[in-house]
């Protein structure tokens, strides 16, 4: 797909940033749709890693020929689990920011329950070292809001902050304890930060590896019932009003969560929420293969919870999708149901499949299912709307939305090579994604 | 193997290659293995009690939880056919915490068996287990979900014990005590409901959730008296004391008082009610001591019978589908 206009070799590895200047690039003849609206075809100017126009004249460094291709800002993602530090045999940052560019997300919140925990604000510095010199997705690191995920003292939130930090969450652990969430959340207020919570209560969820309903009955699995997110949700959601900290809620699940959230949203809490692909397109009975690669947390619930969770993102109460990509290793993912760890991989699949599943389905607006990939996500982060703008960051991705091709987990760039999805046939696969001017991924040399 | 041929056990349609739970198997092909438990249930009155059936096959125990009794019976049904049995017992710190299941199985089956017979504490492991084996697999009990070969004995214990309802129509069973983390109980749901009986399901509602109650051909009660009013078969199930701990249930005497099967309810069941108990029991908590050994009770025909039954099940599995 890309043809440098020097004719020289045609590039397969990404620039690395830093040393080399950002080459002048034009996207020729793609379909142009971001916030603002469908601006049709035009040619894409991109110049020293920001957008420099539209149907610009003069000389480009590279041509990229995306006729027949929509080119809209790269995606936000304010939730995967990198794996990094620790625990690289699941994921790595060149593993999991190619997978995160694979997918089209140009940004991508890495999650702290990492082994050291990210709540140094070392450890933050060396992980935004590390991301940069990979020239993959751009990586913004979330940091933890108590000390070891240990759910006891504050972390040092302004330093954490200070060395790139841009979220505060324990996520994979709930924090039990309400005076320590109300503390978090009142210190962090002033810093500006948001505040994400994994809201389950877990003595209520006990040791439940899936919903609890009648498919868990039957099948004699420990349950999960839905009353321990909702439950969660609205003691942290209470905690947001109370202390006027922004709080997002991350992965809600249940019809009972999302009707917390919404009756807070109401009264004009501070909080906000996410879904993820799996939520709205899995259910409960899936359990009945026994594959532990849709165990996740929270579980995968009912055909009435994802209407519930479909229509909330439709009416405008969802603001944002969340991946919660969560790669294991395949022999953890083969053990029981029991020992198997939570989390499966998603974020090479979640465009493709919800654009499938939702807008080719006819559930929901091509427009809507971008905002909550672009500008939903940007208003959680309080970072600048995504646009394709002049001026703009080069954050580009080119997406094909009529090749349809079965998912191949063989060929993902996470090290978790497994999908729940394999074999379906989606459309909506990113051909290339752009960061700061430059390829990140390009399908046709990935 | 001559005379000992159990010609009776071929069943109409292929059954499943496994046996993992009932849900794949016709009504008529358990009869079918119940015809062959017959010829299984002689063979083991007989003085030699050996039969060359599987001469010359390995079938492989696999315990990651451990068992006594269903791990005995199974070996003995094996022997009493001439296979050959390995066992290896996974249970406690045998297993490496962070060995997969995969890789367990793996090891196991470099050394060949034609069938496993698999116990997990994790409901849904043995089905896991036949995506990376040719062996076929039984189920001797996964986690809470299912424990065919003991349903399977149950009903056929229900069978040669009751005269006259050997069709199971119309037939009621009772199931008494923690059925909601027992797969004693969900297989029995299984197959008395397929052979046409029906089955009421009584324990305190933090032992029995409502949601169990949805199948065809089950009732869920909170009273005891109104389970085995009339009942043909009362089944009591064992209860595990770290219910208590777990804050499901309230004392032992309170538990005893409102839900053991005991002597004075039985009056209430079927004249010719059975007492059954898959065993092991607590005798005195949630069957009383005396029933146990009662004339009514069948608790030691249950065991007995497992072999024939176990027999018949390794027979069609191994033989029966070639």
């Amino acid at each position: 797909m890309t043809r440098p206009a020097n004719g020289s070799e045609a590039m397969s590895e990404p620039h690395h940033g830093g040393d080399r200047p950002t080459p002048r690039t034009v996207l020729r003849g793609a379909r142009l749709i971001d916030a603002r609206g469908d601006h049709g075809v035009h040619d894409l100017w991109l110049a020293g890693g920001s957008v420099e126009g539209v149907d610009l004249g003069g000389d480009a460094e590279l041509e990229i020929d995306a006729r027949g291709l929509l080119a809209t800002p790269a995606f936000l993602d304010p939730h995967v689990h990198l794996r990094t530090p620790g625990q690289e045999e699941k994921e790595d940052l060149a593993s999991g920011l190619a997978a995160a560019a694979a997918g089209g997300f140009g940004t991508v919140v890495s999650m702290a329950n990492t082994d050291p925990v990210v709540d140094d604000p070392a450890i933050v510095a060396d992980l935004v070292a590390q991301a940069a010199a990979l020239g993959r997705a751009r990586l913004r690191p979330a940091a933890a809001l108590s000390l070891g995920l240990k759910g006891e003292r504050l972390a040092d939130y302004a330093a954490l902050q200070a060395a790139g930090a841009v979220m505060i969450t324990d996520d994979g652990i709930p924090v039990v304890d309400s005076h320590l969430q109300r503390r978090a959340c009142e210190y962090v207020r002033e810093l500006g930060l948001v505040i994400q919570t994994h809201s389950e209560d877990p003595s209520l969820r006990q040791g439940g590896v899936m919903h609890e309903g009648a498919v868990s009955h039957e099948l004699g699995l420990p349950g999960n019932p839905a009353e321990a997110e909702s439950i969660m949700i609205f003691r942290d959601c209470e905690v947001a009003r109370m202390t006027g900290a922004r709080v997002h809620i991350a992965h809600v699940s249940s019809e009972r969560g999302m009707r917390v959230v919404e009756w807070f949203k109401a009264q004009g809490a501070p909080v906000t929420c996410e879904v993820t692909p799996h939520h709205l397109t899995l259910t409960d009975e899936a359990w009945r293969a026994f594959d532990p690669v849709i165990k996740v947390a929270p579980p995968l619930r009912t055909a009435d919870d994802v209407a519930y969770l479909r229509d909330a993102v439709r009416r405008g109460v969802v603001d944002c999708l969340g991946s919660d990509h969560a790669p294991h290793t395949r022999a953890e993912k083969d053990r029981d149901a029991l020992r198997a760890p939570f989390g499966l991989p998603n974020i090479e699949v979640a465009f493709p499949l919800l654009y499938t599943d939702l807008v080719l389905a006819g559930d929901l607006d091509l427009a809507r299912l971008l905002e909550l990939l672009q500008g939903g996500v940007a208003r959680v982060m309080g970072w600048p709307e995504p646009t394709l703008a002049a001026g703009a960051p080069a954050d580009v991705v080119l997406l094909d939305l009529d090749t349809e091709a079965a998912v191949d987990p063989a060929g993902f760039l996470s090290k978790a090579k497994f999908s729940p999805w394999e074999g379906r046939a989606l459309r909506g696969w990113p051909s290339m994604t752009l960061v700061a001017g430059r390829v990140a991924f390009d399908r046709a040399h990935a | 193997m001559g005379a000992a041929t159990p010609a009776a056990g071929s069943p109409p349609t292929k059954h499943p290659r496994h046996l993992l739970d009932l849900a794949g198997w016709t009504a008529e092909q358990v009869h079918a293995l119940f015809d062959t438990s017959d010829v299984m249930a002689q063979v083991m009155t007989r003085t030699i009690k050996k039969v060359p059936a599987l001469q010359g096959f390995t079938v492989g125990t696999l315990f990651f939880e451990d068992s006594t009794r269903t791990r005995l019976s199974f070996e003995r049904a094996a022997r009493a056919q001439s296979a050959d049995v390995i066992s290896f017992a996974a249970g406690g710190s045998s297993v490496s915490k962070g060995e997969s299941l995969k890789d367990t199985l793996k090891t196991i089956d470099a050394m060949k068996s034609d069938l496993y017979v698999v116990r997990h504490p994790a409901a849904g492991a043995p089905l896991q287990l036949t995506r990376w084996t040719d062996a076929a697999i039984v189920n001797a009990g996964d986690g809470r979900r299912a424990h065919p070969t003991q349903a399977l004995l149950d009903a056929y214990t229900f069978r040669t014990s009751f005269p006259g309802y050997a069709g199971f129509e119309g037939v009621e069973l009772a199931i008494v005590g923690d059925v909601a983390h027992s797969r004693v109980a969900r297989s029995n749901v299984e197959l008395w409901t397929k052979l046409g009986a029906r089955v009421r399901l009584c324990g305190p509602r933090t032992l029995l959730p409502d949601e169990l109650g949805e199948r065809p051909g089950v009732t869920l009660t909170h009273r005891v008296e109104e389970a085995v009013e009339g009942a043909h078969a009362v089944m009591a199930l064992r209860l595990q004391t770290e219910r208590m701990a777990g804050g499901l249930l309230p004392s032992l005497a309170e538990v005893r008082e409102r839900y053991q099967v005991n002597r004075a309810r039985m009056r209430l069941a079927h004249p010719d009610a059975l007492v059954m108990h898959p065993g092991p029991m607590n005798r005195d908590v949630e069957i009383e001591g005396v029933l146990a050994d009662d004339p009514r009770s069948v608790v030691e025909r249950q065991v007995a019978n497992g072999v024939p039954v176990r027999m018949a099940v390794l027979y069609t599995l191994l033989v029966g589908s070639r």
